[in-house]
């Protein structure tokens, strides 16, 4: 499989990027937006995966990263601020101040209190949007306009979806990069010897705290991008975005495609965002059917489907 | 008045929440297993309580059926799933018991529907006269007598009974409760049913106050876990304190946050700021105990 690769992967590549006219093609466009909510799961889900498979850090409020970007770009545009860049940066900075106060605090803890700090965090995030009058409140926020990178005839204007599918898609791309780069690098390997031995680790000479810190605000805005990305696809954000079981969801990606594996967060997203479409239009009654399939992985593929595959 | 009105309610939600943090602790203390299914157990017993109360015009027959039925199936769950997810790590169990909120979620909305109309029983409409001045819903005050019989029954069971002793033994160090002789699965499967019967006991009582539908066990959830982790994992006198405080800090937050905010803010704005800052008070609340109590209130492991 190693040596199959770099072939594999860029055959794939050709085939995501080519996925909208293919889609055209065979007049399926309206499986664009499932397409685009895969890829923009899938950022997510990796971003995730940084914390939670690298850094063994289980972290149930990811969702909080995620929402945050989302209701910093929804709220830029629907202030009439359109520059792309404004909102790219504006949720950089909001999800990594937010996730340097988060982890700061948490990252204090460890085990079942740090998966429910993390959590906490994530809750009051919930209904400090779900009291946001101004911006929707409970009800959520639509935006009219889209981010637009860049001005004049290049312009690239996220309202059309295939610009959109196609901007997060690069998105994910330099994601994957970034984290393939990351697993052999010096900071990835001390933070997987954090995970295994956090003790050693500290006695070996490795700042395990900044370390972890560093690797949490990464993370978180990484997730933030997503949540920008998924506004505007969606052109609409609630608080349902950093409801906890969105937290659940993401970290059920990470899982069932495979924790502390590069491709794990893109097949979980796939696999799960998937699943629910086939058995959607089969039955009403999907999750049902998606909880067994879920069940089934735990219970017999212990390493995630991307463990599966590596297996054989 | 108002502040003593206020009190009740929430000694009386305190009194619900730590029904369903009992059952929550012991498995998360002892097993070290992440349920996070708990809180469907609870939405499962209210939608049994509800349908057979419908059918048979009893509201304490469907409790008493959505006690006994929510209680066998808690038993039939651990022995048949939860219980081979002890062993594994926190992400397998958070998974797999994911997986169980999305079947039973659907599963219930398959066999009830979405939700299930539930009352008070006639007896307990009316308000009652606690003081001069002070009149209280009956029916809250029954949740309340319930809910202090039931804290009690459970002290005893596990302070004063062999089964409360093994369950304590279980907690404090399993390997060497196992050593003594005690099996400490067949106690498990015991101790999970009581849990899930206790859930059935808070959804049905809540049913009428908070309606029975599906997903009404997943805010519950969070907030039972914040009592566990504020009282101590594995101790049931902390999901009790903590249960209580919680219960408290959520009602009067709710109400004396909006009252203070009336003060000093316009009124869409305190309307709006009030319910989200009373929310969020549980959690700070939380954070705090953390912050000066790492192993919470009543660590169970000296």
């Amino acid at each position: 499989m190693r040596r199959a690769a770099p072939l594999a992967l860029a055959a794939l590549a050709v085939l995501a990027a080519a996925l909208p006219w293919l889609l055209q093609a065979l007049g399926l466009d309206f499986y664009l937006s499932l397409a685009n909510r895969i890829v923009v799961a899938a950022i997510a889900a990796t971003s995730l995966n940084l914390v939670l498979g690298y850094g063994g850090l289980v972290s149930f409020g990811h969702a909080a990263f995620v929402g945050l970007g989302a209701y910093a770009t929804a709220i830029l545009v629907s202030e009439g601020v359109t520059s792309g860049w404004a909102h790219l940066g504006a949720t950089l900075l909001v999800a990594g101040v937010a996730a340097l106060v988060i982890g700061a605090i948490s990252l204090r803890t460890r085990g079942v209190y740090f998966i429910m700090i993390t959590l906490a965090f994530a809750q009051m995030l919930f209904y400090l949007a779900n009291s946001t009058k101004g911006y929707g409140g409970d009800e959520g926020l639509n935006i009219r306009a889209r981010s637009v990178l860049g001005a004049g005839t290049f312009a690239v204007d996220l309202k059309n979806p295939v610009v959109c599918y196609e901007t997060a898609l690069v998105v994910l791309a330099l994601v994957l990069a970034a984290v393939a780069r990351f697993v052999p690098s010096r900071f990835g390997r001390a933070v997987l010897a954090i995970r295994d031995d956090d003790v050693r680790a500290e006695a070996l000479g490795f700042p395990t705290y900044r370390l972890k810190l560093v690797l949490f605000v990464v993370a978180g805005m990484l997730g933030g991008v997503a949540g920008a990305l998924a506004v505007n696809q969606q052109g609409y954000v609630s608080p349902n975005v950093l409801h906890w079981t969105q937290s659940g969801t993401f970290m059920v990606m990470v899982i069932l495609g495979g924790v502390a594996s590069v491709w794990g967060g893109v097949i979980g997203a796939a696999v799960l965002l998937l699943l629910q479409e086939v058995l959607g239009a089969w039955t009403e009654y999907w999750a049902f059917w998606t909880g067994w399939v879920l069940l089934a992985v735990v219970l017999f593929a212990r390493r995630g489907l991307a463990g599966l595959l590596s297996a054989r | 008045m108002l502040v003593l009105e206020q009190a009740l309610n929430g000694l009386q939600f305190g009194l619900m929440l730590f029904l369903l943090a009992a059952g929550l602790t012991l498995v998360f203390g002892v097993m070290d297993m992440i349920n996070l299914a708990h809180g469907s157990l609870y939405m499962v017993g209210a939608f049994v309580a509800a349908w057979i109360a419908g059918r048979t015009g009893s509201f304490a027959l469907g409790v008493a059926g959505g006690v006994v039925l929510t209680g066998l199936f808690g038993v039939v769950l651990e022995a048949g799933l939860l219980r081979t997810l002890y062993a594994r790590d926190h992400l397998s169990q958070v998974l797999a018991t994911f997986a169980l909120i999305l079947i039973l979620n659907d599963g219930v909305k398959f066999v009830f529907g979405t939700d299930l109309p539930l009352s008070a029983p006639a007896a307990f409409e009316g308000p009652v006269e606690l003081l001069p001045g002070l009149s209280y819903p009956s029916y809250r005050l029954l949740i309340l007598g319930v809910g202090i019989v039931l804290a009690v029954l459970l002290w005893l069971l596990v302070q004063k009974t062999r089964l409360g002793a093994l369950v304590r033994a279980g907690a404090s160090n399993r390997t060497m409760a196992t050593a003594m002789g005690v099996d400490i699965p067949k106690l498990f499967t015991i101790v999970f049913g009581i849990g899930a019967a206790l859930c059935a006991v808070a959804g049905a009582f809540l049913g009428p106050l908070l309606a029975v539908q599906v997903g009404m066990g997943e805010n519950i959830l969070i907030l039972a876990f914040v009592v566990i982790v504020i009282g101590g994992i594995g101790s049931i006198r902390g999901a009790l304190v903590g249960a209580i405080l919680v219960g408290c800090v959520d009602t009067l937050g709710r109400t004396a946050l909006q009252h203070a905010f009336r003060a000093f803010l316009p009124p869409q704005w305190a309307s709006a700021a009030g319910p989200a800052v009373a929310s969020i008070a549980v959690y700070v609340f939380m954070a705090v105990v953390l912050a000066f109590r790492p192993q919470g209130l009543f660590p169970a492991r000296g």
